[in-house]
């Protein structure tokens, strides 16, 4: 680990402007994924300012939905009532991410930054255009059984790898980040994280210095009828090979509004409109699913060892829909 | 009625281990100590062209940077780079770090940064610059079968009848290939090592399965006697064989403490530990089984290729023990191995057995379905009371039973074999069954027992504690048999200033070291005896030795009620203490009898046939190993060696980008072993045993065979539950698509 100056954030401004004034700076706030990847060079900030005594955790509802603090823990994020009663589906996604002692320190900001678990970003003596830009891409032709089957570029086919996110596309959820200017802006989620292109060294759109202070859902009729499924290689601990957040809301016997967001499969949770799409007026049939599991993974391009997400994303699609409607609690 | 033997005790260590009392190898205090940390390569194979420790050296703390340039002269034996003829008697060729600008392996070790604190030596470390000539690296098994080659190809497989022609006459036969990952120990402790030199001596903390065999290590590396080494490992965090040869870090800490005149420490990352101890070998099997209509066995012909390093032929024993399971007139077995640019494999909880009986029980299951014979049913035809190549009877194989006992209590009569026949919801649910096979071995081990007149014992001996609860069945050993008190006995293991006992590994301890105590207290009560004796009222005039037992202090005449108190006794003769310092070794009765301990698994699985994704919903493991000393730490043994059947089955691979020869997975984040979300109800049970003739005490293995059946029956469930035969571990959800 690289020595650093490390100082406490009074309040979010400031620690906007702090960062903001030196580009290898960086924000702590759990730590669970920025210290692991410091200690192995992968992340070297010259400087890191500690936001987590900041004034960020609360959880309360609004005039239009719900404000979950920046800094709240995953786990009292997962367990609060109103997230329970009105957005199960984000206490699914975060309670299958992860385990309990990581849950315990990660807060929700911090979980919009985790970085990929590709293994050739976590290898310093790997090719990563990721972690260093312009050295190759050692998984599109090595091991990529873990890698993005939709919206990957050369330059980079690792996978956003959280769970939290997920939820929160289907959700419709808002980013508020304070600036240096002490305002704050509005990210709409599916704006928050982007695609590798040509520079996939950088994983969302905010800019440097820029500080998550909130997550905002709007009100939504999709607590009956959602849920989160996670396939991975081992019941807990393990990141998805594929996951689904599907949410559906009824009106009769006729589908009025549908999401699915697949994870794992991009550099982004894939919120797959063609999909929801194929859903809206259909009354809930296993064909009606399908048809939507063919439409989300139709631009798939799997690479040499991940073929098997393809088959695997469509049948996760059905799967998560036909328990949503059941209003099962994963 | 035996006072301790065959109940529960809870461990004698478990108050220190759970208070952090109990010291580990990198856990010792010693003063002016300094911290190495492990440099490693970035290529897989070529040399070194030039090292830079310029910006390492100028980093705070740091005080040197040991790299082959530097390396003191003369380097230990640099057995890689001799040519096999060379080489031939050099018994140690594990692997030495900085003894050259030869690259066999990526991540091998190229320097050792040396600080005044462990943060300080790993920043340094990534300042030391190495450019390289590369080579092509060939780290691949499976595409370089062709090249495989046996170990003594002076002794060629041995058939046993005539298989290849049995096979060909057969009316009924399967064949098949398996292959099994690269799998990594991944102890909770990393290994690590504090050196420090008074003038030629040398005392090094280590974790270490065997402390005399680092002691040689160490020995030859610095030429010096071997006894002016001291090895001391009273802790193990884990080890399951990655702690058994000699690793490189410690001689690498000894000579840094050398060369800086201070103690060092070096403890390896975790990545580091999956170049530094070795491995469970990548291994391909070929199976083919051949029988009549009525389930008879009629040939067995078993090939087994695994990887190796580039310098050393390391090949795994996977076709021996399966070869000895079944009544099978005819068979064939080899075991071969290919040299690979990877570091050197090493023995991995079952070594062999586990990954030759994966493939010979998936293979028996195949041929029940072929058959149309219960898959229990053919392992009950084929069942052997003799060892098939010798035609020795077993001194003892209660197989049979485990197979009632299991079956009966898995409720197995009610198993419909149809593939994809049962299901819960819409899960499907899959019944598999093996069997587990391992050796009864005994390997001479000494150890001292010195009874105390104040009513104490103090018992010793090299051997390791790596989890199985040695400190405690020796602790109930010698209290049994000197009639004390469990709390009255006090063991002390892992250091070579003990008598000498082998490694801990095979799961031969407690038969070792075990006896080796019980006739050391034999000795003790004889001299006992022989003190009364020499006192007028002594009760034993006319007694034999064997109508004597020790019991509460006393030395006791059996079926009387005339005893000697035997620590007044001590004190009427001066004598503060009676030691016995004792080697068992095994009896030549053995010699007229197959020995071996067996064991049959019953598991469940659940199967979801959406996503691929398997669940051991249950699991019943009935062991038949001899005499069980302490079922508390027994069950636990074997309950452990369930979930590592679970890891291997379904979870475990290394993974190698072949193209730089480099593992991807170092960690424990990628390389998955079970957590307990995974694990659900397993249930073990014994069929004791009485058998004299492995060792007094009547103790057969049975650390390792716990998982040996495990990985095979879980495969055969998830064919039951699919239809599915996967052939290739792990089974991953992805192959169940």
């Amino acid at each position: 680990m690289k020595s650093f100056k490390y100082s406490v954030a009074k309040e979010p401004t400031g620690a906007a402007r702090t960062v903001s004034a030196n580009p290898t700076a960086k924000f702590l706030a759990g730590g669970t994924n920025l210290v692991d990847l410091m200690k192995e060079y992968v992340e070297r900030p010259s400087e890191v300012v500690d936001v987590s005594r900041l004034n960020l955790a609360q959880i309360r509802e609004t005039s239009n939905g719900i404000s979950i603090g920046a800094l709240a823990k995953n786990s009292d994020t997962a367990n609060h009532p109103l997230v329970r009663q009105n957005y199960p589906l984000l206490s699914m996604a975060i309670l299958a991410g992860a385990s309990a002692q990581l849950r315990n320190m990660a807060t929700n900001g911090g979980n919009l930054m985790q970085r990929t678990r590709c293994q050739y970003f976590y290898d310093t003596a790997m090719p990563c255009n990721k972690r260093e830009p312009g050295s190759g891409c050692g998984a599109l032709e090595g091991l990529n059984r873990i890698h993005a089957i939709l919206g990957h570029s050369e330059n980079c086919v690792a996978t956003y790898p959280g769970d939290m996110a997920n939820a929160l596309y289907a959700l419709d959820a808002t980013i508020r980040v304070r600036g240096t200017n002490g305002r704050d802006r509005l990210i709409p989620v599916q704006d928050f994280h982007r695609l590798p292109g040509d520079t996939p060294q950088k994983d969302n759109n905010l800019a440097h210095g820029e500080l998550i202070v909130a997550i905002e859902i709007p009100r939504n009729n999709f607590a009956a009828k959602s849920y989160y499924l996670k396939v991975r290689d081992r019941a807990s601990y393990a990141f998805a090979l594929v996951s689904v957040a599907a949410a559906l809301e009824m009106r009769g016997d006729a589908i009025e509004r549908a999401r699915v967001v697949l994870g794992s499969v991009a550099h982004k949770p894939w919120r797959s409109v063609e999909a929801e799409r194929v859903l809206i007026g259909k009354p809930v049939t296993v064909e009606t699913f399908e048809a939507s599991a063919e439409a989300a993974l139709k631009d798939a391009k799997p690479l040499e060892h991940n073929g098997y997400k393809v088959e695997l994303g469509k049948r996760s699609i059905v799967l998560a829909l036909q328990r949503a409607m059941s209003g099962e609690v994963a | 009625m035996a006072r301790y033997i065959g109940k529960e005790m809870s461990r004698v260590d478990g108050f220190a281990k759970v208070t952090g009392r109990a010291k580990y190898a990198a856990e010792f205090k010693v003063p002016n100590l300094a911290y190495g940390f492990i440099v490693t390569s970035t290529i897989g194979k070529g040399t070194i062209r030039s090292i830079d420790t310029t910006e390492a050296s100028r980093a705070p703390g740091v005080i040197g940077v040991l790299t082959h340039e530097n390396y003191p002269k003369p380097a230990p034996p640099a057995a890689p780079e001799l040519k096999p003829e060379e080489n031939r008697n050099v018994r140690d060729k594990s692997f030495r770090a900085l003894v050259s600008n030869q690259i066999f392996f990526n991540m091998q070790p190229i320097a050792l940064v040396l600080a005044e604190s462990f943060e300080q030596a790993r920043y340094a470390a990534r300042l030391v610059r190495a450019t390289y000539n590369e080579e092509k690296p060939m780290t691949d098994l499976e595409s370089s079968l062709d090249k495989a080659r046996l170990a003594n190809p002076s002794r060629p497989p041995r058939p046993r009848g005539n298989p290849t022609e049995a096979f060909a006459a057969a009316p009924v036969k399967v064949e098949a290939e398996y292959t099994i990952p690269i799998e990594h120990h991944n102890p909770m402790e990393p290994h690590g090592a504090i050196a420090f030199w008074e003038g030629d001596k040398l005392t090094v903390f280590d974790k270490s399965q065997g402390v005399y065999v680092v002691r040689q290590h160490l020995a030859t590396s610095f030429h010096i006697p071997p006894e002016n080494v001291q090895v001391i490992s009273p802790f193990v965090g884990g080890a399951f064989g990655s702690a058994l040869r000699p690793n490189y870090y410690p001689a690498l800490t000894a000579m840094a403490a050398r060369v800086i005149q201070r103690p060092v420490k070096v403890v390896y990352t975790r990545q580091q530990m999956f170049t530094g101890h070795g491995y469970r070998p990548h291994t391909w099997q070929k199976v083919s089984l051949a029988a009549e209509r009525s389930g008879k066995l009629t040939a067995l012909i078993h090939d087994s290729k695994n990887n190796s390093s580039s310098f050393e032929d390391y090949v795994e024993n996977t076709t021996g023990m399966p070869r000895t399971l079944y009544a099978c007139p005819n068979a064939l077995t080899s075991a071969q191995f290919v040299h690979t640019d990877m570091s050197t494999p090493a023995p991995m909880r079952a070594p062999g057995a586990v990954s030759g009986m994966f493939a010979l029980e998936c293979a028996m299951d195949e041929l029940a379905y072929a058959l149309q014979i219960d898959p229990l049913e053919l392992r009950l035809i084929n069942f052997t009371d003799v060892d098939p190549d010798s035609g020795k009877p077993y001194s003892s194989k209660a197989l049979r039973e485990c197979y009632r006992l299991g079956a009966e209590k898995f409720g197995w009569s009610k198993r419909n074999p149809e593939p994809r026949s049962m299901r819960d919801g819409r899960l499907l649910v899959g019944w598999g069954m093996a069997t587990g096979i391992w050796g009864a071995f005994q390997q001479p081990a000494s150890a001292r027992v010195a009874l105390k007149s104040d009513g104490t014992a103090h018992v010793s001996s090299a051997t390791a504690d790596i989890g199985p609860g040695t400190y405690t069945v020796m602790t109930l050993i010698a209290a049994e048999y000197l009639g004390l008190n469990a709390e009255k006995v006090k063991f002390e293991l892992g250091d070579t200033r003990f008598p000498r006992a082998p490694v801990q590994g095979g799961s031969f301890t407690t038969a070792s070291v075990g006896s080796a105590i019980y006739e050391a207290a034999q000795n003790i009560r004889q001299k006992l005896m022989d003190l009364a004796n020499k006192e007028a009222s002594s009760p034993f005039k006319t007694a034999k030795i064997e109508d004597t037992e020790l019991l509460d202090g006393k030395l006791v005449l059996k079926g009387s009620s005339q005893s000697v108190d035997i620590f007044a006794l001590m004190r009427r003769n001066n004598l503060p203490e009676l030691v016995d310092v004792h080697e068992a070794r095994p009896s030549r009765e053995r010699e007229k009898y197959a020995t071996g301990a067996h064991g049959a698994q019953f598991v469940e699985v659940k199967v979801d046939p959406a996503t691929g994704v398997v669940q051991v919903t249950r699991a019943i493991e009935v062991t038949a190993c001899g005499k069980i000393m302490n079922p508390k730490t027994s069950h636990s043994q074997e309950i452990g060696g369930v979930v590592w059947g679970i890891g291997m089955a379904l979870q475990e691979a290394t993974e190698v980008d072949h193209r730089y020869g480099r593992i991807m997975n170092p960690n424990l984040q990628h390389y998955h072993v079970p957590v307990s979300a995974d694990i659900h109800e397993i249930e073990t049970m014994f069929v004791e045993e009485d058998d004299k003739v492995v060792n007094p005490l009547g103790v057969k293995g049975m650390g390792e065979l716990g998982m040996v059946g495990i990985p095979a029956a879980i495969a055969n469930a998830v064919f039951h539950a699919t239809g599915k035969r996967i052939r290739d571990l792990p089974i991953t959800p992805d192959k169940l698509l």
